[in-house]
């Protein structure tokens, strides 16, 4: 496979992925924001704040926006086309990565990522957005998985898709950090405590954000504690929005690429995923909380962007 | 009852389906029947689903304005097929072969003996000053001896019917990929329609393409050799095609990025390594192929192809050079060279043609100006055209300058009435013009796809096709039976 079609196909999984997880994130915030009391322009703009952290946006969200307004927070992080993590830009990203491999790619998935990139091109998605955030969020987060599921079911799953999974499960990884970190930036309000009625119902925000919420509870039986919720979203061996599940896969797919057996490495993207992912086996959630569960979640995103950076100089920019 | 057709006035024009109002020709009778039977929302609803399915697939071309950005449209396409008889198709494609023939023999000739020029029958001067001639490439013999693999020679009907050559397209005709994507959506959108009607397959066109490029393969790849498209990129206005003609295929689209040469052998860059290739299909003009040889700023190139190509390691398709063939000026002298090459008369003929070179015909051109139609030698899609009757003064007068200081770049042709087909515009059946490119394939043998590319102008009146300048098109169906249906 050419390396040209490596990099452009890993980008499209990490882009659908990425568009995917800003919609998530966007609507769990609003929803949050509906359960706060007292509201004023003020409080709002605690809420929105964390958003932008979180996705290290802050910068030119300022140069843009000189008032900072929610409604300001959400147009930029879903449409601004200057922004190149909105989603808008995510969609577009992920439309001019497959249009340059069509020929390696399906044509339904090509029809799947050109109709959510027609979606916002011909204004129906900014009329939605007006019309109903919580729905047109839900429909950007179904348009994702409708393509990853069109990918899986009409592609080859050789080499191309490889590299799509591994964009998939790098990008998701890291955004499951990020929607967790997300608990760090938002401040209680005054008077409430840690393990309090409004701590927990955000922890559950976060879980519903990760489609999470019905497999903790089976798990934990209703019991939502803040070390429940963290564990469940870092070290769940088999939820598919796990951190670690996303390393696992990532380590496989990698392996497979290359043909070297797991468990062994032949280049660097494969010694620093089997890293990551035994330090992500043998972690307790005790040990996290000891360290700083934001400066733990801190480390995994700086050991995503090694990988990201090893990946892209073993196949693509020799 | 009112039906599509029943307004519809073909005009004093050829009318591909109507050989007088309310008289269809023979082969369209079984069309107009059916489409009787359905009403003006019928058809719209079918022309929103093919065009829907259009926009979906991504069938679009780039259209460049002045602004930097150039913007994505669909090529609109008619639903009203133009249909062309067993018969008819048989004299098409025996003069497409036999000019075909032709234009590759004076290819070999002007690169090695030059013996047309030495008999005088086309003037050397001529192919000095063309702007495509490449004399580096002299006495270079290229694999199999084929300079156009894939030629695209646009035919029109002048008020008698009669086919003429309009231009060749030797060096990267494109518009295949809509045949074959235009088919597919006629299949689905008028299923009855074509079972009944034992219309000519094109889907074999892409598995011919590839036999062609096999074909000329290098003796050094004996065993399964390495075709790639090499295309300038998704920006480039034709990028849909690049990739549908790959996909089709089964080959690898490249960038001159992906590509590198090493010790005068062409490599890709894989995930796995450099890989070598053997075959390219270029879909790049011979001046972007290779910055240390031709012009030096391009960055869609590969710096060493040429030196590859030269030393027999890569094959081109087309090969380098094939510009000077489609110079329309030189077109002039086709059917000379099928006499010289071939000892036959043109089966189709060309355009009645003035060359503002010759004394004689520059007079006669300057004073008919405003009659003609003039076009500068070496340009294409519709650009560097003058249609004399449509022109304001100002533009008259521009080409009067133009062809003063540079006559050899000009040609003229009187105004043809080009054949109309009935096409659905705004909401009714009218006549517009239409043309014809043919896509003809040499490798071991000549091969020619059933109809090819009808292009039909949509504005009212226009005679200019290109899609860059609001062209659309046509299935082309050629009958398989002898008998018409009905």
């Amino acid at each position: 496979m050419l390396s040209r079609v490596g990099d452009s196909t890993y980008w499209v999984g990490r882009y659908v992925e990425r568009a995917e997880n800003n919609s998530r994130l966007l609507d769990v915030n609003s929803q949050m924001l509906l359960d706060l009391e007292n509201r004023s322009e003020e409080t709002e703009r605690q809420f929105w704040l964390p958003i932008l952290s979180t996705l290290e946006d802050t910068e030119l969200f300022r140069q843009l926006h000189p008032e900072f307004t929610a409604a300001a927070v959400l147009d930029y992080v879903t449409f601004e086309p200057r922004n190149p993590n909105s989603i808008q830009s995510c969609v577009a990203f992920a439309r001019e990565n497959a249009r340059g491999v069509r020929d390696q790619i399906s044509s339904e998935m090509w029809e799947k990522i050109n109709g959510l990139y027609l979606y916002f091109n011909d204004g129906t998605a900014a009329r939605d957005f007006r019309a109903s955030s919580h729905e047109f969020y839900d429909k950007v987060t179904y348009a994702s998985q409708l393509i990853q599921g069109v990918t899986d079911a009409t592609m080859t799953h050789g080499e191309a898709w490889r590299f799509i999974q591994a964009g998939k499960f790098i990008e998701r990884a890291d955004c499951t950090s990020r929607i967790l970190d997300l608990k760090y930036h938002i401040l209680l309000p005054n008077g409430e405590q840690v393990g309090g009625n409004v701590d927990i119902s955000q922890w559950m925000y976060l879980l519903r954000s990760c489609s999470g919420m019905e497999a903790y509870l089976k798990i934990r039986h209703g019991d939502v504690t803040p070390w429940g919720v963290a564990e469940f979203l870092i070290c769940h061996g088999e939820f598919p929005r796990s951190i670690r599940f996303c390393v696992d896969r990532l380590d496989s797919v990698l392996h497979d690429i290359s043909g070297t057996g797991e468990g062994h490495f032949a280049n660097e993207p494969e010694r620093l995923s089997g890293l990551l992912r035994s330090q992500l086996d043998y972690a307790t959630v005790d040990s996290i909380f000891r360290q700083g569960l934001h400066e733990y979640l801190d480390g995994v995103q700086a050991r995503l962007i090694e990988l990201d950076v090893a990946f892209h100089c073993t196949y693509c920019a020799y | 009852m009112e039906t599509l057709f029943s307004n519809y006035d073909p005009g004093d024009f050829f009318d591909e389906m109507f050989a007088a109002p309310g008289e269809a020709r023979p082969h369209y009778r079984m069309l107009l029947k059916r489409a009787g039977e359905m009403s003006a929302e019928d058809f719209n609803r079918k022309r929103q689903i093919a065009e829907r399915s259009y926009l979906n697939q991504g069938i679009t071309f780039t259209v460049y304005n002045d602004k930097q950005e150039g913007t994505e449209r669909i090529f609109p396409f008619d639903l009203v097929p133009r249909i062309i008889p067993r018969e008819e198709w048989g004299q098409i494609e025996r003069g497409l072969k036999q000019r075909l023939n032709a234009l590759n023999a004076f290819l070999h000739d002007i690169y090695h003996e030059q013996r047309i020029l030495k008999e005088r029958v086309i003037p050397e001067e001529i192919i000095r000053s063309a702007k495509h001639f490449r004399p580096e490439f002299m006495g270079f013999d290229i694999p199999k001896n084929i300079y156009i693999h894939v030629c695209g020679s646009d035919l029109i009907r002048d008020r008698d019917g009669r086919y003429l050559v309009l231009e060749d397209n030797a060096r990267c005709p494109s518009g295949v990929s809509y045949v074959l994507e235009s088919r597919m959506t006629m299949k689905r959108v008028f299923p009855h329609l074509f079972a009944r009607y034992g219309v000519r397959p094109v889907d074999r066109y892409a598995q011919d393409l590839l036999d062609v490029l096999q074909h000329i393969a290098p003796a050094s790849a004996a065993s399964g050799p390495t075709v790639v498209l090499l295309t300038p990129g998704i920006h480039n206005s034709a990028y849909f095609e690049h990739s549908f003609l790959a996909r089709s295929m089964g080959i690898e689209i490249v960038t001159g990025a992906d590509l590198l040469v090493q010790k005068d052998r062409v490599f890709m860059k894989t995930t796995k390594g450099p890989k070598p290739v053997h075959v390219i299909y270029r879909r790049i003009d011979d001046d972007f192929l290779d910055p240390k040889v031709f012009r030096a700023d391009s960055l869609l190139g590969v710096p060493g192809l040429v030196e590859a190509y030269r030393k027999g390691n890569v094959s081109l398709a087309n090969a380098i050079g094939t510009g000077v063939a489609d110079d329309k000026v030189v077109y002039y002298y086709v059917p000379a060279m099928i006499k010289f090459y071939l000892g036959e008369e043109a089966i189709l003929p060309n355009v009645e043609t003035y060359l503002s070179a010759v004394e004689t015909d520059r007079k006669y051109i300057l004073e008919n100006l405003a009659d003609l139609v003039v076009k500068s030698a070496n340009e294409s899609g519709g650009y560097g055209m003058l249609i004399g009757p449509h022109a304001t003064k100002e533009e008259i007068e521009r080409f009067r300058g133009l062809i003063e200081a540079d006559p050899r770049n000009f040609i003229a042709q009187p105004v043809i009435s080009l054949s109309r087909s009935p096409t659905w515009c705004d909401a009714r059946m009218e006549g517009r013009h239409i043309d014809l490119r043919p896509f003809i394939l040499c490798g071991e043998e000549v091969r020619i796809i059933p109809g090819g590319l009808t292009r039909v102008a949509m504005r009212k009146g226009s005679l200019v096709v290109n899609s860059s300048q609001g062209g659309g098109s046509k299935d082309t169906w050629v009958l398989d039976g002898g008998d018409v249906p009905c």
